[in-house]
């Protein structure tokens, strides 16, 4: 309980960097800090091979290309929208969360965890569930991951 | 461990975190950084519920998720780095071409 909002307030707050401040690098590394403790809640709730996943193409994958292109791309740092759009932002933001969390909080039945079998959310589980009842998407994310490459290649490629 | 609704809260506060960093940044590595964050927290949604109703659907969904995120992001910075070449710019009221 107290890992939780521990873990919690971290992530509300680098998630808060993230929006907020004004150069670029510092907002990647504060989404790098969100993405590790979004892993480590992962693995509290005992999804291990998701929250090493987690770590390894988020964290690790993805922010190293997102700090690629801003180095390739050196921008010169944004000013943020006029006031009238950030206080549009905030307000939008702050009423969208009131009524998720209102929604949540109507939960029908007070749901408090049940103890999960042995070895849930290990890579043989998950492997087990992915290769049996989702094999179809599975294969169909290869297709869209080999898409992705060639769509990548064929935009960043000089003059493509 | 946390109850089921206090995870759910978390994800709905991330979520709008990143809501408001589409709405309020012009710069468009950023706005695609923000969409990273609501996916996460969806991703958190879709975990808590997969332990809070044993079922291990919501984990594999995540993993989809993360490789459309993935295929996402790889796209996007693309075009950003097309765009960029073109306009010198990542600001996206510039990016006006198809605007009628």
């Amino acid at each position: 309980m107290i890992l939780f909002f521990i873990l919690a307030s971290l992530s509300v707050a680098f998630s808060l960097l993230v929006v907020l401040r004004r150069n670029v690098v510092h907002c990647a590394m504060a989404l790098a800090a969100t993405l590790f403790l979004v892993a480590v809640l992962f693995v509290t709730l005992d999804a291990p091979m998701l929250g090493v996943l987690q770590v390894l193409v988020y964290a690790g994958a993805i922010m190293i290309l997102i700090l690629f292109v801003i180095m390739l791309l050196n921008p010169a740092a944004l000013e943020t929208r006029p006031a009238a759009w950030r206080i549009l932002g905030a307000l939008g933001a702050a009423a969208l969360c009131v009524e998720l969390a209102v929604l949540f909080f109507y939960r029908p039945a007070s749901l408090s965890a049940p103890t999960a079998p042995a070895g849930f959310g290990g890579v043989e589980a998950v492997a087990e569930s992915l290769f049996t009842g989702f094999v179809l998407p599975f294969e169909v994310a290869s297709v869209l991951l080999l898409v992705a490459i060639i769509g990548a290649v064929a935009l960043g490629k000089r003059g493509g | 461990m946390a109850p089921l609704h206090y995870y759910l809260a978390l994800g709905a506060v991330l979520f709008a975190i990143g809501v408001a960093g589409v709405v309020i940044r012009r710069d468009i590595i950023v706005i695609l950084m923000s969409i990273e964050l609501m996916l996460n927290a969806v991703n958190l949604t879709f975990i808590a519920f997969a332990r809070f109703l044993v079922s291990l659907d919501g984990q594999v969904i995540v993993f989809f998720v993360m490789t459309v995120a993935a295929a996402e992001a790889v796209v996007g910075l693309a075009i950003i780095i097309s765009v960029f070449r073109h306009r010198q710019t990542l600001d996206p009221a510039e990016m006006t071409l198809l605007k009628w």
